[in-house]
């Protein structure tokens, strides 16, 4: 059973086709680098695997499942262009607060192992809108991890990150891909994300123009793969 | 498992506005400056009291009411908040049921504090009798506010000009059960024996809670 599958999937916004009959299949325990330009589609995929959004047409299967239905949402974790954290609240009680909604058996437990995970263990007490942009952005990292997800959708996971945080992630990531985790993650840094990549699909224009195992030519010249599938 | 979940959405929300204060504060300060403002401004007699009492209260509260339901949604846009609560397993039906009861117990609140306001600025008689009913017609005539507030504050959430769109879309809806709540109100106070409004708003109560139930889901993901 893979992954994910995506079959015949279009989205459209108004009469714009934004996905085009996307078929994909992820293998389980495969890091997928979903590349393309802006506006080629990427976070529009994303966010429908991810169920916050419904295709036009077609359909989506996480681990053999319908993307909206419960038990796949509690699977799955998804670090998108927000945050995803409360301002109001201290950085322990956000992540006990999704850790309750993830219905974690000790989401108390859980919280304290990702801040010191996270390395933001000294300012659990601190309130999410005090602390400095890359410490939020750790705390979204932890977020995202904190339920142990089987499949991981990133969407720009190392943009406007700082140092700290793409350690934090990239570790994290790897640790995820040793236990044979499914990462699916868009992107345009490519130089990173090829380097944690198992396979590749190139969307453009809302079609999926490549989809393959990852090969050492790609990370060697990161511009070959738009050079060879891309628009000319 | 639903209820814990919708506890936890609820608890979280209450949580949040106890730290800022923000509908809390607009809309207690909207209720009881109307309130006094309209009491000091027209110096009403008791029988005008007795026949608008109703009316000015379910005003007051509807108009209090938009004020902490159009923070409701709006407080998860920061940060897009939303799609972490939508990627999540919680079923929209208790994402919803959260954010009702947390609204709810906000805008309740708020009542029982102008409550009293509208009591002793407008001379009108109270006995201890009173307070269960008007507890029950409270209850009711809020949580209808509330269950419709809440679903259209998710429906409008992401529009631009949302303060303004959820009042204008949630008023019309809101008339059958103000009316109600006003006429049983205005009876409570003047003394009257109360009418069948309560079987009414009741009924009202059950079909829009089920109805947003159903539908929160298509109004929340599309």
């Amino acid at each position: 059973m893979n992954a994910l599958e995506i079959e015949g999937v279009w989205k459209y916004y108004g009469d714009f086709p934004a996905l085009r009959d996307v078929r994909l299949k992820v293998a389980p325990g495969s890091t997928l680098a979903l590349l393309g330009r802006n506006g080629a589609g990427k976070t529009t995929l994303l966010r429908i695997v991810a169920g916050l959004s419904k295709p036009s047409r077609g359909s989506i299967k996480i681990q053999g499942a319908e993307a909206r239905e419960e038990s796949t949402r509690r699977r799955i974790g998804v670090l998108g262009h927000g945050i995803a954290l409360y301002d109001e609240l201290s950085a322990v009680e956000n992540l006990r607060l999704f850790g309750r909604l993830y219905g974690l058996p000790d989401p108390r437990k859980r919280a304290d192992e990702m801040l010191e995970r996270v390395g933001l263990s000294r300012v659990r007490d601190g309130l999410a809108r005090e602390f400095s942009r890359g410490m939020r952005q750790r705390l979204a990292i932890g977020r995202a991890f904190l339920h142990d997800p089987e499949v991981l959708l990133l969407d720009e996971p190392f943009t406007a990150l700082d140092d700290r945080a793409i350690a934090v992630l990239q570790a994290m990531i790897a640790e995820m891909r040793n236990r044979g985790r499914t990462i699916v993650m868009s992107t345009h840094q490519l130089r990173e994300a090829l380097e944690l990549a198992s396979h590749v699909a190139l969307l453009q224009r809302g079609q999926i123009v490549h989809a393959g195992e990852r090969t050492p030519q790609m990370v060697e010249d990161t511009g070959w793969l738009y050079r060879t599938y891309g628009e000319k | 498992m639903f209820l814990r979940q919708a506890w936890t959405i609820a608890a979280k929300d209450l949580h949040s506005e106890l730290r800022t204060k923000e509908a809390w504060n607009a809309s207690l300060a909207f209720s009881v400056v109307i309130l006094l403002l309209f009491s000091f401004a027209f110096d009403p007699s008791s029988e005008q009291v007795r026949e608008f009492s109703g009316g000015l209260l379910w005003m007051t509260y509807a108009f209090a009411g938009a004020l902490v339901l159009n923070r409701s949604f709006a407080r998860e846009v920061q940060n897009d908040c939303l799609d972490a609560l939508i990627a999540s397993p919680v079923p929209s039906a208790a994402l919803f049921t959260g954010k009702a009861l947390a609204n709810f117990a906000m805008l309740f609140a708020v009542e029982l504090v102008s409550l009293p306001v509208l009591v002793l600025f407008y001379n009108i008689p109270w006995s201890a009798s009173m307070f269960g009913p008007m507890l029950l017609v409270m209850t009711l005539g809020t949580w209808a506010l509330t269950v419709i507030g809440t679903l259209f504050s998710a429906l409008t959430v992401n529009l631009r000009l949302r303060e303004l769109m959820l009042p204008t879309l949630v008023y019309p809806m809101m008339i059958p059960a103000l009316i109600a709540a006003m006429t049983l109100t205005t009876q409570l106070l003047a003394g009257d024996p109360i009418g069948t409004g309560l079987r009414f708003l009741t009924a009202f109560d059950i079909i829009f809670t089920l109805l947003a139930v159903v539908f929160v889901d298509t109004v929340l993901v599309g």
